[in-house]
């Protein structure tokens, strides 16, 4: 029978020649993480040993670097277990950064893999033609046994056509199909983005497109395979994969067709990421932030300093606001730096920080107070999510971020380019 | 797992995220236990619905519409657990909170058309194996698909969550 990605993998991970929706697997787990808390539970259980130490990573990306004392022991807990149960690959701060990022720049998922990590956005991993599922706690049950259930998911096709016009980005790519489609339709499926409209996309807008398939309710969200993926992870790969690419007339429970050729810059209104209208249609509300926050594993790469850089260089936030960069991983934050962008964006008037979740969950660095409005980059928009549950938030690409700290109000980022 | 229920019912609508549940700035201390879940309770839908957690009695049921729990894989369910809140039953729940309930020994149910069985301070009763929720001041029913016995949530919900569930599977047979 034919099958989607999703399932070619799952069914590989359950050593089955094939599986189809609906039914329970246990599969085997390619790569997984660890955080103190579920190492802690396993020391005390009196597991010895993990399943497969090798396909463990760690680090400590939400509170980085530890932010009070409580956070620094626990770090050193993490730094005691890493040790203990010889976990292969931990980033200590400096070499570190937001998880999904991190792991992804070293090569942890692989197109074919079955990726189950803690965080929510483990989504991410899809970038990598590799079924990236999140879990929660239960990354307790991958570490001691390698295992995990899952119920193998109905998959949504969407297909992408045409190439982005100028200052559209994929977090565009992925508000529109947002606004289509909503966060109900996602849920318990997975979602699979190809066509040429993807392979026209880099690699850091696919990127978004699996981020924030969890705020569409999947699963996971799988990209196909191409040239260009290949080309990126030939230096990172530590060891061989093989691709998967849907067969021929495998069934879809949905399809959608995506025109990137029509694409607007778009922006996700208070308080949901799927209340979306279009960045011309925001900027018309005359919407004044106090905020922007450049970041996070959803918008947070290269390629986003790169824009933002882009639009501020020789140019002064404004003054009603503050902008908070946040590089998504230190060698982002390396890379912009030896380009010049973190300069241009300081002497634009941006704080410039370290690599950390902080920002995006209302955790540190830059926590929104009563009354604040802030324009991010980041991917949730919920009451509260970054802070007062009375500050509202806004979501958009690099671009729309950039546009709206000159202009101190939610601007369209191609209202910039036009007045500049 | 108790084979019925019965509960007062609280309603909440669409969308009801993990931060209104469990806000980011009180999740780790949480996770850490550093802060217990009846503290963190204190907090839980304070953004939306503020003090509701003082009028909330244990046995109390909640009825949310779609996407219930959507958001962070946090655990969101320790704060309704602790409040002694029964069950959630949604027009449809966000699969990462589905799956901690369940590690959690936390019943949710997706259950559609819920929201049109009762309303707010009225009574259900949930059949649990035979999947069905009762009216109790009209009698009206409503089915909802139960989880095969032999698969492997359910057998996580009734070992009473996944870390007994784990005991077993790594006890030497």
């Amino acid at each position: 029978m034919p099958m989607t990605m999703s399932e070619k993998i799952l069914a590989r991970a359950a050593g089955r020649p094939a599986v189809k929706p609906g039914e329970f697997v246990w599969a085997r787990v390619d790569q997984t993480n660890a955080g103190a808390g579920e190492l802690r539970v396993l020391d005390e259980l009196g597991v010895k040993r993990l399943a497969a130490p090798n396909t463990v990573w760690a680090t400590s990306d939400h509170y980085a670097p530890a932010t009070d004392e409580h956070y620094a022991n626990q770090d050193n807990v993490l730094r005691k277990y890493v040790r203990q149960y010889e976990i292969a690959n931990f980033f200590e701060y400096g070499r570190h950064g937001i998880a999904h990022q991190l792991y992804g720049e070293h090569g942890a998922m692989l197109p074919g893999m079955l990726s189950a990590m803690s965080d929510s956005h483990s989504t991410s991993g899809g970038v990598f033609n590799c079924f990236a599922t999140p879990i929660g706690s239960e990354t307790v049950f991958v570490l001691a046994t390698g295992l995990l259930w899952l119920q193998v998911p109905e998959t949504i096709r969407i297909e992408l056509i045409g190439t982005l016009p100028p200052l559209c980005y994929g977090k565009d790519v992925v508000l529109s199909i947002l606004k289509q489609i909503g966060s109900e339709v996602g849920i318990y499926r997975a979602f699979e983005f190809g066509g040429l409209g993807l392979h026209s996309l880099t690699i850091a807008s696919r990127w978004t497109l699996s981020n924030m398939g969890i705020e569409l309710g999947a699963k996971a969200a799988i990209c196909e395979y191409d040239e260009a993926l290949g080309a990126y992870l030939a230096q990172r790969a530590k060891r061989s994969y093989e691709p998967v690419s849907p067969d021929p007339g495998c069934h879809y429970v949905r399809r959608h067709t995506l025109d990137l050729d029509r694409l607007e810059p778009m922006v996700a209104c208070p308080h949901d990421p799927t209340n979306v209208r279009t960045a011309a249609e925001v900027e018309g509300l005359n919407i004044k932030v106090s905020q922007v926050f450049l970041g996070s594993c959803t918008n947070g790469r290269l390629e986003d300093l790169e824009i933002a850089a882009q639009i501020l260089s020789g140019r002064q936030v404004h003054p009603d606001v503050r902008m908070i960069v946040s590089p998504a991983s230190q060698a982002v934050w390396r890379e912009a730096g030896s380009k010049g962008l973190l300069q241009t964006l300081a002497e634009a008037g941006a704080l410039v920080s370290h690599s950390t979740c902080g920002p995006c969950f209302g955790g540190h660095l830059g926590v929104l107070g009563a009354g604040d409005v802030c324009m991010s980059s980041s991917n949730r928009n919920f009451r509260g999510r970054m802070g007062s549950a009375e500050a509202t938030v806004y979501l958009g690409s690099a671009a729309t971020v950039a546009a709206t700290a000159l202009a101190g109000r939610i601007i369209d980022p191609r209202s910039v380019i036009q007045e500049g | 797992m108790a084979e019925s229920i019965r509960g007062r019912v609280w309603k909440f609508g669409d969308n009801i995220s993990t931060d209104l549940l469990l806000p980011g700035r009180i999740t780790y201390p949480v996770m850490a236990g550093q802060m217990s879940p009846k503290e963190a309770a204190t907090h839980c839908m304070s953004a939306n619905r503020p003090g509701w957690h003082d009028l909330v009695t244990p046995g109390d049921l909640i009825i949310g519409g779609t996407n219930f729990g959507a958001g962070s894989g946090r655990p969101a369910h320790l704060p309704l657990q602790a409040l002694g809140v029964q069950a959630v039953l949604a027009e449809s729940v966000a699969r990462l909170f589905y799956r901690n309930c369940i590690n959690g020994g936390f019943l949710v149910i997706a259950c559609p058309g819920i929201g049109e069985l009762a309303a707010e301070g009225e009574t259900l009763e949930v059949v649990l194996d035979a999947g069905v929720v009762r009216h109790r001041e009209s009698g009206r029913e409503l089915a909802f698909p139960v989880l095969p016995a032999d698969s492997p949530p359910m057998e996580i919900l009734r070992a009473g969550g996944l870390i007994p569930y784990l005991k077993t599977y790594l006890r030497p047979s």
